[in-house]
């Protein structure tokens, strides 16, 4: 499991220009909501948790296509499922290492970008810990996603259709945490439920991911 | 020992073909013929486990590969149409890392071995990408020699190579099959390599 | 008795099924037609006016069977699609594409008549409580399904990668189904549960079930239809079918 994610981080790095793209991509639209609404403090300190939390969103569905798609094209992903290693082990592997590129930069991120909404500290930190929780869910249930439209018409748009509706409970946690702690009440409801969804999603995301896997490549 | 008995092939709602048995020892190989589109290809995915078999078995050393599992793919190597390489990193990378896939240990002397056997020394440490077409499939063909498989499936191996590398080609699978090793292979040109049956489809 | 057990498994054949199905088919209508009468006339003319609510409840009958076959319908696709995923049988996954439009429509009717009644009881056409939306997920779900099914042309494996977007998403159902016990917001809580009595007067209960029994009758009529058309479209170059169109 470790080699593929060296090997996922090795092209990622030579690769940078695509995964630098998701990223700005996040910065941009996040930044666009405070153009598009108006400068009001109050209104951008609401409406900052939900908007942080869709800009990741369409960040990581902008780079879902890429985990299985270039190795399924250059025959890697056939190898990989021929490997004497367990293939659930490698596409394990695969979503942390996709992870590792899309979402730990977005959680990185998001506080400084959480500044410019004026959200405090102790809300920043919240932010921080529901997309640490929240962004691997988003890579696990996204890696079904892509490895169901794998090769199929009109690929992009219906992952989005088939993965945003199963987003949505990550979303309404997510940025509900964030919404609870501002509004002075508990956030530890919002972030265990959260907690409970990653775990259910290590355990049955990369096993769904790779029957979804095994069925594009017959 | 592979064999196959009553195999079938159902590609979207064409029957490619039915009741195909086949056979292979150690010290043999399989020459698979047929025209464009037969279902050459698809047969050896049957063969390697990729696709299931609408009809039929296959098995290894008299099991069925399908409770065989890792221990039927750790036996087996199999090189398909795709070249089966990162483009984005080197070809000792591409070696070193596919056999981390395959769960061993690969020295990068032996990587390095291999890949001068194969005519690409001094190309080592370059990304594949700038590697022509030829080179490209002779990286991949280097995997043969990194993965000690018994059984080799390969898919129009001779694709790209120069005659110099089709000569080398054949002596390498004529070694392998001297050392009891077995082989499944598709081509359109006739190959002169001791051990052979021919199954056309 | 035995021999009619090993004839159950005749009809997993699309061949077989193909007559049997069309032979049901004008029962189920009928059945249908007769439960929706009975509903429709308890709904409108018995059912008393509700004292808070006045007349407009009445499209309650609409629904919460809709909302009920909604739910329902998904689970019977995830289970037949699991069914064809599990044993590799046709049958099975040509069932779960036929139930999808209906089980949308469902949830398609369950979210419109929902904003209907909500309009004039709470001021609301739509709002992001937990009920209301994942129903709204589920309508997505099914949608989902049936575009991937249209986008892969092999129907074997779209069969087999709708069973497992099916699967993935059957887990909404009981979010659905708690939603109004977990989390108290806009829509009202369950008037009918499985372990106490309904907390609504019986004829209004009544009204709901016939109407859920006519739409339950009226899906599997509508599914029974359309997995004949699947089965001719997908058994075409066979020559039962051949036989069948001649």
């Amino acid at each position: 499991m470790f080699v593929i994610i060296r090997r996922d981080l090795l092209i990622a790095a030579r690769r940078k220009s695509e995964v630098l793209t998701a990223l700005f991509f996040f910065v941009i639209v996040t930044s666009l909501f405070p153009l598009g609404i108006g400068p009001e403090p109050t209104l951008l300190k609401k409406i900052a948790p939900g908007i942080l939390w869709v800009a990741a969103l369409l960040a990581t569905m902008l780079g879902l296509t890429r985990m299985f798609a270039p190795d399924h094209a250059d025959g890697t992903l056939e190898q990989m499922a021929l490997a004497p290693t367990p293939f659930g082990l490698l596409v394990a592997g695969k979503v942390v290492a996709h992870w590792l590129v899309s979402g730990l930069p977005l959680v990185l991120l998001a506080p400084v970008l959480g500044i410019q909404f004026g959200l405090d500290a102790g809300a920043l930190g919240i932010m921080m810990i529901a997309l640490l929780l929240g962004t691997p869910l988003l890579s696990l249930i996204g890696a079904i996603g892509a490895a169901l439209t794998l090769g199929v018409r009109g690929g992009g748009v219906l992952l989005s259709l088939l993965v945003l509706p199963l987003y949505v409970p990550a979303l309404i946690f997510g940025a509900g945490a964030v919404e609870a702690h501002l509004s002075g009440l508990d956030v530890t409801g919002h972030l265990s439920l959260l907690a409970a969804m990653l775990a259910l999603a290590v355990f049955f995301a990369p096993w769904a991911t790779t029957a979804a896997l095994r069925i594009a490549l017959e | 020992m592979l064999t196959a008995t009553g195999l079938a092939c159902v590609r979207g709602e064409r029957r490619l073909f039915s009741g195909i048995d086949l056979a292979v020892a150690p010290g043999e190989w399989l020459h698979l013929q047929g025209e464009n589109g037969a279902g050459k290809t698809s047969l050896l995915r049957i063969l390697v486990g990729l696709t299931p078999a609408a009809e039929g078995d296959v098995c290894w050393k008299g099991e069925s590969i399908r409770r065989l599992d890792e221990d039927y793919r750790r036996d087996m190597v199999y090189l398909g149409h795709h070249g089966a390489i990162k483009e984005d990193l080197t070809a000792l990378e591409n070696l070193q890392l596919g056999a981390g896939l395959d769960g061993v240990e690969l020295a990068e002397k032996d990587a390095l071995a291999s890949l001068w056997c194969m005519g690409l020394k001094g190309r080592e440490e370059l990304p594949v990408r700038v590697l022509s077409q030829g080179q490209k499939r002779r990286v991949l063909l280097a995997r043969l020699l990194a993965k000690k498989a018994v059984l080799w499936v390969l898919d129009e191996p001779f694709t790209a190579l120069d005659v110099k590398a089709v000569a080398m080609l054949s002596d390498l699978i004529g070694e392998h099959l001297a050392s009891g090793g077995m082989a499944v292979l598709t081509s359109h040109q006739a190959m002169p390599i001791a051990g052979g049956k021919a199954l056309q489809l | 008795m035995n021999n009619r057990i090993i004839h159950w498994f005749k009809y997993a054949s699309p061949q077989s099924f193909y007559p049997l199905a069309g032979k049901m088919i004008p029962w189920f209508w009928a059945t249908a037609a007769i439960f929706g009468a009975i509903g429709l006339w308890i709904s409108f003319f018995v059912a008393p006016t509700d004292a808070q609510q006045g007349e407009g409840y009445r499209i309650i009958f609409i629904h919460v069977p809709a909302s009920w076959m909604s739910m329902f319908i998904y689970c019977i696709m995830a289970g037949w699609a699991g069914i064809g995923l599990a044993l590799n049988t046709r049958l099975s996954g040509m069932m779960a594409q036929s139930l999808a439009p209906t089980g949308a429509l469902m949830a398609f009717l369950s979210l419109w008549t929902g904003a209907f009644w909500g309009k004039p009881m709470w001021g609301a056409w739509w709002v992001w409580d937990a009920r209301l939306t994942s129903e709204l997920i589920l309508f997505f779900l099914y949608i989902g399904f049936i575009a991937l099914q249209a986008a892969i042309d092999d129907p074997r494996r779209a069969d087999k990668a709708g069973a497992i977007l099916a699967l993935v998403g059957v887990v909404n159902v009981p979010i659905i189904y708690f939603s109004v016990k977990w989390w108290n917001t806009l829509h009202q809580g369950s008037t009918i549960n499985m372990t106490k009595a309904p907390s609504m007067a019986t004829t209004m209960l009544w009204g709901m079930l016939l109407m859920a029994l006519c739409f339950w009758m009226y899906s599997i009529a509508v599914a029974l239809s359309r997995v004949r058309a699947i089965i001719l479209e997908r058994e075409r170059h066979t020559e039962w079918i051949k036989g069948v169109l001649n």
